[in-house]
């Protein structure tokens, strides 16, 4: 009896995220897509050299500032997971501010910094957002690993740069692979970035499908696209799955305080390295905020609307606004990824191609263009009991979408990693399947469930592009407010965009604190 | 659960009576007492939606006609007008105050739309920074292809950019359709930089605004240097006036629209006395309606161009995307 109820448990629990990418996600982008195909053309933008020359840059800058942010995110990771120095915290704290900055900032503040960066600038920029995501992610697995094993290779003669390879590195590998997926699909579709530093020379398959839709009208080219993007995230996604597949191994998940102690010898370069990597992401923060701090005015405009009205409402409401709906998206977020990476987890044993095939339809959000999802739910959402199109719902939904993905990526490898001979002791003493959840699952991961809500949340409170398209004027968050003061003359505008900028960052910092403060122990993320 | 109750919150739209939705560009600004008070006076409570740039807004209009997302649209503009106005977006309606000067804009004769403001993109110069260093400011389209003026001119991509795409239509209605792309080769020869939106290009490159950029000759609009104006009370920048491109904003009951009368009192409003005094101050174009007075600085700064350019409206919808492509083909060999 037990048993027929977990069976049916598992597919019951699936049904939910699926239902939620279903309805918010999967029919909106083929409605659009299929009004595209509908049209004729779509058959000539794939037979253009043109289209090929754009996927090969977009592939290209993505996988260069893949690897930009991979290698300055572990020396980042090794200090978070394994270093017991002054500092940390604050360090662990800091680089997710990146995140949560407006892209029409930050490439303000590249163009600035490269006048004529071209490429270079762009692969830059985008890693600079990325970072924390290589760091966090890697870290939080890195912190939980076992260190005897790599100092048995250590005893047994191998160098320390041996051990790292053979012993360290197959540990964390996953969670390598899975922040390397996420920050390439993240610098494949980025938008702002690629349209502000890249002018009208550099173009990917992101901005293209947005001017096609949002310029040109032309659907039948966007459609054509869109289903190449989505190709290439797949084909992008399998790459990594199966890179990931036979290293996944149960570790012996151990606390921190066991592994991080003060560096010794040659892992001070490592230090050195991730210090170096911390002032780099620090240069264009320091730069806001001190520009925000050349006159108040901006600052005690905060209070008012901008320039002759520029807003709808007070930049401190739209700061209300942001957190509001990054709380209901976190939420929403939580119990769509939690419950997939559950049943992810559980799938693994036996049904490895449906969990596979479940884990890679999770991941596609990202690799979809906001426009694509947009344009969708005006197609769509309109057909609903409710008309949704307008709704302020929307923005904690689409913000969801764009962080279910983050949370699956940061929750899995964590429950994937624990030991399944624990599960079936607690099975065989007698514990149902939620008791097993609760004492084994829950008990070895929920540091990393609120270290993913964490992450979640930043990022919410940092998304622009969805934002952007469903927010309503009376109700924008904090990006979409900047973003507007910046796009008008005055000033004014400017100089309250740049206080709202570190307005935004203050309060991501303040959420990140308060969430690693009201959990004790929470010493590894 | 928050979310939860947002969805409680969201589904209780039993719509009153007397709701208008106004789908616009995300320009949209208005002077709040007045918005306030013709809501209390008139009754009717209005849903602003922003929706992306004036080529956005068109094509979003043009997707949803079937089950159309408001019930008045503003900001479709001269340039997208015949793609809403061929797809059947609007339902005709004609003003009491159209006679009052918006019908000197009139799109066509189906009365679907009526002009609401309207604005001249023109090359703008730093006057001050040729002064500076002596030399003479270019005085129109020729002057920029001019080895004299090399590096010194930043204009938007007409693919990402309403102005932009309007300086690439001012070009085309100056040197005609077939000779426009060797002007554009010549800019692009003489270093002319392209950036994606005006405001990189205004605030950043351009060396008269608040940014203090490198370059002194930008695309922004007529209107621009009223917002320059220096401690003496003089601007400091010009608009190039026979370099202007005329584009002018629409409104129109949407078809299908679920409460169209009330919607007619919203467009009445629009071009009200009122509301059409306020336009320059918060949306930086000018009011369609005649015998409106415009802020001091623009009467010093910001004349209305006598003969700006236009073309004609079908002729920029057959041909707007080749003209694009052909322009960003060109831009980026």
């Amino acid at each position: 009896m037990p048993n027929a109820a977990a069976r049916l448990v598992l597919p019951l629990l699936a049904l939910v995220p699926i239902g939620f990418l279903g309805l918010f996600f999967a029919w909106p982008v083929v409605s659009i897509v299929g009004i595209g195909l509908g049209g004729s053309g779509a058959a000539d933008v794939l037979a253009s050299g043109e289209t090929w020359r754009l996927v090969a840059f977009t592939l290209g800058q993505a996988a260069a500032a893949t690897l930009v942010a991979v290698l300055a995110g572990m020396p980042l990771a090794y200090v978070m997971a394994r270093c017991e120095l002054p500092g940390v915290g604050l360090v662990r704290t800091l680089i997710l501010v990146p995140f949560v900055l407006p892209t029409v900032v930050v490439g303000l503040a590249f163009r600035a910094l490269l006048p004529d960066g071209g490429v270079l600038s762009i692969v830059l920029a985008n890693a600079f957002f990325n970072v924390a995501v290589v760091a966090r992610t890697v870290g939080g697995l890195w912190a939980h690993t076992d260190r005897r094993a790599e100092e048995a290779a250590r005893a047994l003669g191998a160098s320390r740069w041996r051990a790292f390879t053979s012993v360290v590195l197959p540990a964390i590998a996953p969670a390598i692979g899975s922040a390397a997926a996420v920050v390439f699909l993240f610098c494949a579709t980025s938008f702002g970035v690629v349209l502000m530093l890249g002018g009208a020379r550099y173009r990917t398959l992101e901005t293209e499908i947005y001017l096609r839709t949002v310029d040109l009208f032309d659907l039948p080219g966007a459609a054509a696209l869109s289903i190449l993007q989505v190709v290439a995230v797949i084909a992008v996604l399998l790459i990594g799955a199966f890179a990931r597949r036979r290293r996944e191994t149960a570790l012996k998940l151990r606390g921190r305080l066991e592994t991080a102690r003060r560096p010794v010898g040659g892992e001070w370069i490592v230090v050195g390295a991730a210090l170096v990597v911390v002032i780099a992401l620090l240069v264009p923060i320091v730069g806001l905020v001190a520009r925000s701090l050349t006159t108040m005015d901006g600052w005690r405009a905060l209070a008012g609307t901008g320039d002759s009205g520029t807003l709808e409402v007070s930049a401190w409401d739209a700061a209300w606004n942001s957190i509001r709906a990054a709380t209901d998206a976190t939420i929403l977020a939580m119990l769509l990824g939690v419950t997939a990476a559950v049943v992810l987890s559980q799938l693994r044993r036996g049904r490895a191609v449906l969990g596979e095939t479940l884990d890679l339809a999770l991941m596609l959000p990202l690799g979809v263009s906001a426009v694509t999802v947009g344009f969708g739910y005006l197609v769509t959402l309109g057909d609903l009991p409710f008309d949704l199109r307008t709704s302020p719902l929307l923005v904690p939904f689409a913000q969801a979408l764009v962080i279910t993905p983050l949370i699956v990526r940061t929750v899995l490898p964590v429950l994937r990693a624990i030991d399944e001979r624990l599960r079936q002791a607690a099975g065989t003493l007698g514990a149902g399947p939620f008791r097993v959840w609760r004492e084994v699952d829950l008990a070895l991961a929920w540091r990393s469930l609120i270290a993913a809500a964490g992450f979640g949340y930043v990022v919410a409170l940092g998304e622009f592009g969805a934002t952007s398209f469903l927010a309503r004027p009376d109700a924008p968050t904090l990006p979409v407010a900047i973003a507007r003061l910046i796009a008008r003359p005055g000033e004014l505008n400017n100089e309250m965009a740049y206080a709202a900028c570190v307005v935004l960052m203050l309060v991501t910092v303040l959420a990140v604190v308060l969430i690693e403060r009201l959990t004790p122990a929470v010493g590894e993320f | 659960m928050v979310a939860g109750c947002s969805l409680v919150g969201g589904g209780e739209q039993a719509p009153s009576q007397h709701t208008v939705t106004l789908v616009t560009h995300d320009s949209w600004a208005v002077d709040k007492t007045l918005w306030a008070d013709f809501q209390k006076t008139s009754g009717i409570t209005v849903k602003v939606s922003m929706n992306g740039d004036a080529g956005a807004l068109t094509n979003k209009l043009v997707l949803t006609k079937a089950n159309p997302i408001g019930d008045i649209a503003y900001g479709v503009d001269s340039t997208f007008a015949s793609r809403a106005v061929s797809a059947g977006v609007f339902a005709p309606y004609t003003s009491p105050d159209a006679s009052q000067g918006p019908q000197r804009y009139q799109f066509d004769d189906s009365h679907r739309l009526t002009a609401i403001d309207v604005g001249d993109v023109c090359l703008n110069v730093d006057t001050g920074w040729y002064a500076a260093h002596n030399r003479p400011a270019p005085s129109g389209y020729a002057d920029l292809t001019d080895p004299k003026y090399k590096g010194q001119t930043v204009v938007e991509d007409p693919s990402t950019s309403s102005p932009g795409l309007a300086f690439l239509l001012g070009t085309i209605k100056q040197f005609g359709a077939d000779n426009w792309p060797d002007y554009w080769s010549k800019l692009k020869a003489n270093d002319v930089k392209v950036d994606s939106g005006w405001d990189e290009a205004y605030s950043q490159d351009f060396s008269g605004s608040s940014g203090k950029g490198p370059r002194p000759i930008v695309v922004s609009y007529a209107s621009s240097p009223a917002d320059e104006i220096g401690d003496d009370g003089k601007p400091r920048t010009k608009a190039l006036l026979n370099t202007c491109y005329r584009q002018v904003e629409y409104a129109g009951v949407l078809a299908g629209a679920k409460n169209p009368d009330d919607a007619k009192k919203v467009l009445d409003f629009l071009i009200s006395q009122k509301f059409q005094e306020q336009v320059p101050g918060s949306m930086y174009v000018y009011p369609s309606r005649s015998g409106v007075s415009l802020p001091a600085a623009w009467k010093t700064a910001a004349p209305l161009p006598d003969a700006p350019a236009q073309l004609p409206a079908d002729q920029v919808d057959a041909n707007r995307e080749k003209w694009v492509q052909q322009c960003r083909t060109l831009l980026q060999g």
